[in-house]
């Protein structure tokens, strides 16, 4: 139904663009007088006028048409099939009704509900047609009403403007409804949490043990929901992946803004960033197929035990994917320090190498960080590659040989399989979620507060 | 006219403008013609002692490309010690570019190329023996637009004795910039801020600086790429005193577009045109009576 109103939305729009256009023409030739706006702009003011608001009725409609026609068809019900039924069973005997109507038929329906089928399939075509109807006479109501003011004096431009800036506004405040949609969610649920485990015990407690008798005959733990060694484990799987991606990437930057010649620049960037093109899920296999069985057998020769699935591996792995955001947005911020910068200081009689450590890097600082920052919450909230190449057992421990977990597996691990959400093991996810966004939040607030604090240094 | 005048300079022989802002405000190219004696010239800061400048810069026959642009088409000029040489000239004449070659900064410039001779005290600066970091320290350069390091003031001025191990203790290198802003005429207004940006100082001041921060390694020759063009008239007045102290210990080649600027400052005068040296000598001959009737034309505002 949907498609019938946008076509007839599109031929009236479509009629009114070309009519008021036209009009606007003949009365400014007829007036002699210059018109305010070009013909397009009252054309397009008519259009918007006939689309936008019956689009939004037609959106509207189909929001409520479904709980609205649910309603009446559970109303028009005889009283011995939902009397005292609770709102759960209620949805159960629509959804009964629904698939009925769609003629999946299990069993032997009831009469009534087959009834009912019949009358809600009738009502969902009328209301159907209802729409349409409604919205073509919106939207000819709409043509009728702004041709009239077509006018060569009529400021359509302005008119336009307006609604393209209300336009602009409402997808950019859609963005933001989301975010706030997903920050709330995170925060009800881990605040059903945190009723059933203390703030404390979950923020302090050394012990990360989320398994839970989901039946009271089940052989489990009774769940410790310490999360401190989930977040050791995530900052030394950061921390491995920082130490080998910083000092790479801006060596890296370093070579391809200063020394490197055009040609070599302009072919070794785009492959760099290919680097960061790569599905994480191939660095993850990388990282448990190839690294770790290599770091593994290394180990063994130097006699050193490395765990199967150790965080160096992990981190490793995580460092090489993250040296593309380093060494690319260092290479922009060295190359964003004027010339008149790196002249001044050739010109002193200093070397390259005193160039770059004197004036380029503390010129570049900032954006240097901003990129620092920005790939360690990239590292802090990277889920593949841990899942496949990090344990699953939280450890307090930072020895980088040894097998830890991250704050993302154990909310992989945690949603995966059978799931209550009335249950802490289930919840706890959410909490994990809601401390990790806080923290990448944090740290690219950070990150953005310095690259602008001193972005206007070498203005 | 490639000696004899240019080095020792008697009094009245050009036009010597120390008088700061109200001389800046006269138009007339060659109006004022003072008897030469600025009070911080003669009066001989001790710093001078410490320098005692030789150079001598000669060009024979210099071509400069840019790729397959022909921007100097053989350049011979003189530059003697002690004196300020003004390059004049229109846009895209070439006279940047030469000055850019006496320190060699055109290396940085992709696809240029220098050929002829330029000797420094007789040493050919584009030998290959020759380090290119040296030569620098001996000939610094200001820019036309100031460029203060982001770093502290007193940072800025130390970047040159630093990387050339010029200050062994401390106490040395704070001599050295004190000395230098002292010179620049600087010290008064930043003694108590030393530890602050340089970027932070005004127009005039940040130029101030860098002519603080090129004179701390104690050059022979200053080259500067018209340093008053981002400037007010007021800092312009304020260079332009300080070029003329500074005569006193190095020497100086600006590049201007300022024709009352070159008058005021200059002793001896190029001009350039289309990549060739039309015409050099003495600041007051080439502003009175020019030889050649393209500099004739381009001093009294028929092209440029």
């Amino acid at each position: 139904m949907l498609e019938l109103v946008i076509l007839a939305l599109v031929v009236l729009g479509f009629i009114g663009f070309l009519t008021a256009r036209r009009r606007v023409v003949a009365m400014a030739a007829e007036s002699g007088v210059h018109s305010h706006s070009l013909p397009a702009y009252h054309g397009t003011f008519v259009a918007l006028w006939v689309g936008l608001p019956a689009l939004l009725l037609a959106l509207a409609w189909l929001l409520l048409q479904d709980s609205v026609i649910d309603y009446l068809i559970l109303a028009g019900l005889p009283e011995h099939i939902t009397a005292g039924l609770d709102d759960a069973r209620r949805s159960l005997v629509i959804s009964e009704i629904r698939s009925i109507a769609n003629g999946q038929v299990f069993g032997d329906p009831r009469p009534e509900l087959v009834a009912a089928a019949a009358r809600l399939k009738t009502w969902g075509s009328l209301a159907g047609w209802a729409m349409v109807a409604t919205c073509a006479a919106l939207g000819l109501l709409g043509l009728l009403l702004t041709r009239q003011r077509v006018h060569p004096d009529f400021r359509a431009r302005h008119g336009v403007e307006r609604i393209l800036d209300v336009l602009m506004i409402a997808c950019a405040v859609v963005a933001i409804v989301t975010t706030l949609g997903i920050v709330a969610s995170l925060l009800f649920e881990a605040f059903r949490f945190f009723e059933r485990i203390p703030l404390g015990e979950f923020l302090f407690g050394l012990n990360w043990e989320p398994q839970i008798a989901i039946r009271a005959d089940q052989v489990a733990g009774h769940g410790a929901f310490g999360a401190v060694p989930v977040f050791l484990g995530t900052l030394l799987v950061a921390f491995i992946a920082m130490t080998f991606a910083v000092p790479v990437g801006l060596l890296a930057a370093i070579y391809l803004a200063q020394y490197s010649g055009p040609r070599l620049r302009t072919t070794v960037k785009p492959l760099l960033e290919i680097l960061a093109g790569i599905p994480t899920v191939v660095y993850g296999f990388f990282a448990v197929l190839t690294v770790a069985p290599a770091m593994r057998a290394f180990g063994a020769a130097i006699g050193l035990d490395v765990a199967p699935n150790s965080a160096l591996a992990a981190g490793g792995v995580m460092g090489i994917m993250i040296i593309p955001f380093i060494s690319s947005l260092s290479d922009d911020a060295l190359n964003a320090v004027p010339r008149s910068l790196r002249d001044g200081s050739y010109a002193m009689g200093a070397t390259k190498a005193e160039t770059i450590r004197q004036v380029l890097l503390p010129a570049a600082l900032p954006g240097i960080m901003g990129g620092v920052l920005l790939a360690l919450s990239r590292a802090i909230g990277e889920t593949m590659i841990v899942v496949m190449a990090a344990g699953l057992i939280a450890k307090m421990t930072v020895n980088p040989l040894d097998s830890v977990t991250t704050v993302t597996v154990q909310i992989v691990t945690l949603l995966i399989g059978d799931t209550e959400f009335d249950n802490p093991k289930t919840l706890a996810a959410f909490a994990l979620g809601l401390v990790l966004f806080l923290t990448t939040l944090g740290l690219n607030v950070i990150a953005l507060r310095i690259v602008q604090k001193y972005r206007e240094k070498y203005d | 006219m490639v000696a004899g005048s240019a080095t020792g300079r008697p009094a009245g022989d050009a036009n010597d403008e120390p008088e700061g802002t109200q001389a800046m405000s006269e138009v007339e190219v060659l109006e004022a013609v003072k008897p030469e004696s600025s009070p911080a010239t003669r009066g001989g800061p001790n710093l001078s002692a410490t320098t005692a400048p030789r150079a001598r810069v000669v060009a024979r026959d210099v071509h400069v490309y840019y790729g397959e642009t022909h921007a100097l088409k053989g350049i011979d000029l003189d530059i003697h010690k002690n004196e300020v040489v003004s390059f004049i000239g229109p846009s895209g004449c070439g006279k940047s570019t030469f000055l850019r070659c006496i320190n060699r900064m055109n290396d940085v410039i992709e696809g240029c190329r220098v050929t002829g001779e330029i000797t420094l005290d007789g040493q050919d600066i584009y030998a290959r023996e020759l380090d290119v970091v040296q030569l620098r320290a001996r000939v610094g350069m200001v820019f036309q637009k100031p460029n203060p390091f982001p770093k502290s003031i007193y940072d800025n001025v130390a970047y040159g004795p630093r990387i050339h191990g010029l200050a062994g203790s401390k106490d040395v290198l704070d001599g050295i910039v004190e000395g230098s802003l002292k010179r620049a005429g600087l010290w008064n207004e930043v003694k108590d801020r030393l530890k602050e940006p340089g970027t932070g100082l005004s127009g005039g001041q940040q130029q101030r600086l860098c002519i603080a921060r090129a004179i701390a390694v104690n050059p022979e020759v200053i080259l500067m790429d018209e340093p008053c063009s981002a400037l007010d008239p007021i800092a312009t007045a304020r260079i332009e005193e300080l070029i003329d102290e500074l005569r006193e210990n190095f020497t100086i080649v600006i590049v201007t577009h300022s024709m009352q600027q070159a008058a005021r400052v200059s002793q001896r005068t190029a001009f350039f045109h289309l990549g060739n040296l039309v015409e050099w000598g003495e600041t007051e001959q080439i502003f009175t009576m020019p030889n050649d009737e393209r500099t004739q034309g381009y001093i009294t505002g028929r092209f440029g």
